[in-house]
């Protein structure tokens, strides 16, 4: 019997008063997959990720993230959230912490861990995305790579089990584009279920296990990278993917 | 401080009060001219009440001089209640201003209401409201109280200030991106959390220099205080013209008097355009 996928959507209804954005998404995501989700602005990507970790409530369907059921009035919120690490394209980094103190919060005051063990743990992290020395510095001082790198690690520092990355690159200017993306790389070889909204093709052919395309709030198509790459069958995707590519 | 990286697209990271400074500076900000002006003009009227006092007569500036002190008594008053109306106003109107982003809508609607209410009630019918309504003491078990006017006018003027200040609050917490709440939430904060720790700090620079300028205002609202009988600078430049029943002193006395309004406000306003300006790069 196949193992239980970490989260799995079904026939998700999304809508903002008569703006029906989500209409009808169904996919799973197994333990330790990277599944990246692309489409044309406006098709409900970033309302799609907020629906994981319930910072939008849907109106039907279901949402269950390693079992527990998203769209139950009776969730428990934070426990949820503690599970599940969200990165924006704005970064959101607090500007009046450090970088090192914006990876500490969370651990401390919401899982009430150790400051000794949250420092080193923090330290780790700013390690792992590469911005050793940069500890003290605040976000007004970093680059935009840098402070998503820090968001990134701020995110990891709760031991999420799966990340949410919502367009992390589109801010970004084109060089620093590829630090990012190679830490998310490292993250999805270490085996990090991943969720990632993305524009970048030749990212999401190299590290997506799995690629769904929505348009105006439905899945079109799907498929692994190799075959969705060449034999997207959909017209809108093939028009989508031909003005990318 | 920290600068900014040159040609960021962060929303947090824009500046606080993108509005540049308009030539000349803004409107309504006491400048060193203003108290050259009021200098000035206070010389002139010292001239011309030396030329029009008669044989005899003691000069303008000696009058002036003999009932100084009593002016500075009075002026102490003044800058005593506004402290007091500044401090209480501040943290009431703190709570008020939490009150007014309050997820409950009773509490929300309500606290709007009392902000409005006060913000455009005008200050002396408060002022009034206050001195007939309070009782002029407190018994509090076996404890007496007394209120003096002044304390009550204090209370009277702390009302405006607790309004303005909320709305001060309200502002700031709002003008912080709704980013930020998004991402506190998405690391599991709790809303008080969120706004303890992440919203609240980063208002704090925000609210400084809109709070100062509140301050000043205040200060210049004192003297309302003696149309209700607190003894205060203005009731007291009153006793001395009537004492000294001259007309010739009357221009001169007023314009001493808020030649000390202005010594007093002017540091005020340079401090707080400093941080307008310091914040606006610095963000
Ligand atoms: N909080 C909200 N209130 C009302 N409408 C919203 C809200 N959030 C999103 N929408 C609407 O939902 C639709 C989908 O938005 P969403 O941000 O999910 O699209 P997206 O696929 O992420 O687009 P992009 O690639 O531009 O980020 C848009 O029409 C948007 O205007
Ligand atoms: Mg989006």
């Amino acid at each position: 019997m196949p193992e239980q996928p970490l989260i799995r959507l079904v026939d998700v209804h999304k809508r903002f008063g008569a703006n029906e954005v989500l209409r009808g998404v169904g996919f799973d995501v197994p333990k330790g997959d990277v599944v990246c989700v692309i489409g044309p602005s406006g098709s409900g990507k970033s309302t799609l990720l907020r629906c994981i970790n319930a910072l939008v409530p849907i109106e039907q369907g279901s949402i269950r993230v390693d079992g527990r059921e998203v769209n139950d009035p009776k969730l428990d919120k934070l426990a949820l959230r503690r599970k599940v690490g969200m990165v924006f394209q704005q970064y959101n980094l607090f500007p009046h912490r450090t970088a090192l103190q914006n990876v500490m919060m969370a651990p401390i005051h919401v899982l009430k861990q150790e400051r000794v063990e949250v420092e080193a743990r923090a330290r780790r992290l700013i390690a792992k995305v590469r911005l050793e020395g940069k500890e003290d510095a605040f976000p007004g001082e970093l680059s935009g790579g840098q402070q998503q790198r820090t968001a990134i690690a701020r995110s990891l520092a709760m031991n999420p089990d799966v990340m949410l990355f919502d367009e992390v690159t589109a801010a970004l200017d084109p060089e620093t584009v590829k630090e990012v993306l190679v830490t998310i790389r490292e993250l999805a070889e270490e085996g990090m279920t991943c969720v990632i909204v993305t524009h970048e093709m030749g990212f999401a052919r190299e590290v997506a296990d799995h690629i769904y395309f929505t348009d105006r709030g439905v899945i079109v198509e799907h498929g692994a990278p190799r075959e969705f790459f060449a034999e997207a069958r959909d017209p809108r995707t093939r028009q989508f993917l031909s003005q990318i590519l | 401080m920290r600068a900014l990286p040159r040609g960021t697209d962060l929303p947090v990271l824009l500046p606080v009060a993108p509005r540049r400074a308009a030539p000349g500076g803004q409107a309504g900000r006491l400048r060193a001219r203003h108290g050259a002006w009021l200098a000035l003009a206070l010389l002139a009227a010292l001239a011309v009440g030396e030329a029009q006092a008669g044989p005899g007569e003691d000069s303008i500036v000696a009058a002036i001089l003999r009932w100084t002190p009593l002016l500075g008594q009075g002026f102490a008053l003044n800058v005593a209640m506004s402290f007091i109306a500044m401090t209480v106003g501040t943290a009431a109107g703190t709570l008020l201003g939490l009150c007014q982003i309050s997820l409950m809508p009773p509490v929300r609607g309500s606290s709007r209401f009392v902000t409005q209410f006060f913000r455009n009630a005008p200050w002396l019918v408060l002022l009034f409201y206050c001195m007939l309504l309070l009782p002029f003491e407190l018994r509090i078990g076996g404890v007496v109280i007394p209120l003096p006017g002044w304390v009550k006018a204090t209370f009277g003027l702390s009302l405006p200030v607790m309004a303005n200040m909320s709305e001060i609050v309200r502002g700031a917490v709002q003008s912080i991106p709704f980013g930020q709440w998004e991402s506190a939430e998405s690391l599991a904060f709790t809303r008080r959390q969120t706004l303890w720790m992440i919203i609240l700090p980063q208002c704090v620079k925000r609210m400084l220099p809109p709070w100062m300028n509140l301050y000043a205002i205040l200060v210049v609202g004192t003297p309302l205080c003696s149309i209700v009988g607190v003894n205060e600078a203005m009731t007291l430049t009153n006793d001395a013209l009537a004492a000294e029943a001259r007309r010739e002193l009357l221009v001169p006395m007023y314009l001493y008097l808020l030649l000390w309004f202005f010594l007093y406000c002017y540091p005020i306003a340079l401090w707080t355009g400093r941080l307008e300006r310091r914040f606006a790069v610095d963000a």
